[in-house]
């Protein structure tokens, strides 16, 4: 295990970025298709088609308007996910190259994720319909719940690089991944990670039981969108996890960029493996156990990790 | 070149989406203008190479401006597909006064001798900035923390509906103690 | 991209802040005034950190600002919502007595 040098790439790869992204999530949501065809008794091979055959139906479907809909919010929040999914794998090096190497990149990614809660709300808000707003307000209570949690998370492997440099991070993990010595830090990002998705057992903003919530009201190149923009979220979200917690590049054998995607398939696949077997969570009691229970969880984690930084000097 | 053109669009956006604020008839598009406004002086901060102040600046207003949106609903109740928003007062006075703060900076601005350049940055100022808030500036972080967490403690306090005595009576004896609504992680 | 250009662009985001803070009648909508305010102070300091004296232990002051800026917030919050509760007022105007 040789350390790699992380080189900044020409933002001409973004594209070819942005590519790999949509590949991943495309993948991650034929699986899930793949086990909710076998769930219902179909043939498992049928669900694989899920991602193409949706993104085929959605693109013939005529967009749906609302009376005295907030237009211009509404369209902006539905393409914002995905570009913010995008902007978040800026700062993600797939193995020894990096679209933008900047000083803070951890900071950046947090305040990605931040966008997403302007973004959902809007989403919310724009149709000015009662249950894309209920939607829209579920999302920024379980998002007070998680945002905490998921920054002190963060912090813990900056600090134990002692850089907000992604690029630092990734190499100071070349003797021992960071999800050895911290657990309680990985868990919670994945956590979070699901929740800024809106995803699994965060998704009540998109809930059954409002009416699919922020989704109500869209159909067709609105909804691919939205629908799209979660997945490629949990897919940045993945990358930047094996990133930070799981080594990056770093493996025996195959290439360090081909490592950062074979990670980032398995982290993918075990939450759409998991997303089944855990309930969905009302945004009003993940408050309290966030606050009270994960909040202070992670702040012993980082606790932990500052001491055996200055312990090691 | 390039720098100029970045920051002339980013200032436009920003005094643009800062008068929006004020102009349209919606409160979350007058919440989410001001958002764009921080968004436009966030990214400027970059171009001064102030990577961390500004990605922080982002971070943190469209946090509060998604939250201030909320409030806007939840405070002034009515719809504004409905009822345009116009609630002012002494708006030509208030006119006055801005233009009139705005001439006598702009004319600080342009014509005060600003002196020359002095000092170098430093070449990782995130680092030096917590190097700076962890030695020299010690004060300034022992100040800023107890602010911080007297706020917290001091917002709550004004903001939550009823407090301990409410529950459990003035010199809090009483036992059968029932939250208007629950608490905690049992409920 | 000078200094002079910043704290134009500075100064105006501060009077379009201050015309908000005096004019608007809603708690909430003052308080969007008093942040654009706050907006072109960071603007303003950026510029005078980065033209005049860029050390690096310049940038805490800028940290001071954003610091004031969620103070405000807070506590703007807590007050309006205590005001709602108490008396269901919204407005300024509302709550002139608490002046006198």
């Amino acid at each position: 295990m040789n350390a790699v040098e992380i080189v900044q790439v020409s933002a001409a790869w973004a594209p070819l970025g942005a590519l790999l992204l949509l590949a991943l999530a495309t993948v991650a949501t034929g699986l899930d298709g793949a086990i909710a065809a076998r769930a219902a008794g179909h043939p498992w091979q049928q669900g694989l088609r899920l991602p193409w055959a949706e993104t085929a139906r959605l693109l013939r479907q005529r967009r749906r308007t609302t009376v005295a809909a907030d237009r211009l919010l509404w369209r902006t929040a539905g393409a914002g996910l995905l570009v913010t999914a995008l902007l978040k794998i800026v700062v993600v090096p797939l193995g020894a190259w990096t679209l933008s190497d900047m000083s803070v990149g951890l900071v950046w990614f947090n305040a990605m994720d931040i966008l997403v809660w302007a973004l959902v709300w809007l989403a919310g808000w724009g149709p000015n319909s009662a249950h894309s707003l209920i939607g829209g307000y579920r999302f920024l209570g379980q998002a007070l719940s998680y945002e905490l949690p998921l920054m002190f998370a963060l912090t813990a492997p900056a600090t134990a690089a002692g850089s907000l440099r992604v690029g630092d991070i990734v190499t100071a993990q070349q003797g021992l991944w960071f999800i050895v010595w911290m657990p309680v830090a990985f868990l919670v990002f994945c956590a979070a990670l699901m929740g800024f998705s809106v995803w699994g057992p965060f998704s009540t903003p998109f809930g059954a039981d409002i009416a699919g919530g922020v989704l109500a009201e869209t159909s067709g190149i609105d909804r691919w969108l939205l629908l799209a923009g979660r997945w490629a979220l949990l897919t940045a979200g993945s990358a930047f996890g094996v990133t930070l917690f799981l080594g990056g590049g770093a493996g025996p054998v195959l290439p360090a960029w081909l490592w950062v995607l074979v990670k980032t398939g398995i982290l993918l696949a075990a939450l759409v493996l998991l997303r089944r077997r855990l309930p969905a969570l009302r945004p009003d009691r993940i408050a309290a156990a966030a606050w009270l229970v994960v909040l202070p969880l992670v702040l012993l984690q980082v606790l932990i990790v500052s001491v055996v930084v200055v312990g090691r000097g | 070149m390039l720098t100029d053109i970045v920051f002339w669009v980013l200032a436009v956006i920003a005094v643009a989406a800062g008068v929006a604020v004020f102009v349209v008839d919606s409160m979350a598009r007058a919440t989410y203008a001001l958002a764009a406004s921080f968004v436009a002086v966030g990214l400027s901060l970059l171009l001064m190479n102030l990577e961390f102040i500004g990605v922080i600046t982002v971070l943190m207003m469209v946090m509060e401006m998604a939250i201030m949106a909320i409030y806007m609903i939840m405070f002034m109740g009515m719809n504004p597909a409905l009822m345009p928003m116009n609630m002012v007062h002494s708006a030509k006075g208030a006119l006055s006064v801005a233009v009139g703060t705005f001439a006598v900076l702009a004319t600080g601005a342009l014509f005060i001798p600003w002196p020359s350049r002095r000092g170098v940055t430093g070449t990782d100022l995130t680092v030096a900035l917590g190097e700076a808030l962890m030695g020299p500036k010690m004060l300034v972080m022992i100040t800023v923390s107890p602010v911080l967490f007297a706020t917290i403690v001091a917002a709550i306090v004004l903001a939550a509906p009823s407090g301990r005595y409410d529950r459990l009576g003035d010199d809090l004896r009483r036992r059968s103690a029932t939250a208007r609504r629950p608490e905690g992680v049992q409920r | 991209m000078t200094l002079q250009t910043v704290l134009l662009v500075a100064a105006a985001l501060f009077s379009v802040g201050l015309y908000g803070a005096i004019s608007q009648q809603v708690v909430v909508m003052v308080m969007m005034g008093l942040e654009l305010m706050l907006n072109g102070v960071i603007l303003a300091a950026a510029g005078f950190w980065w033209f005049l004296s860029p050390a690096p232990d310049g940038q805490v002051l800028l940290l001071v600002v954003i610091t004031a800026m969620t103070v405000e917030m807070a506590m703007g919050f807590g007050v309006a919502t205590l005001l709602h509760r108490s008396r269901d007022a919204d407005m300024t105007d509302m709550a002139t007595d608490l002046s006198q």
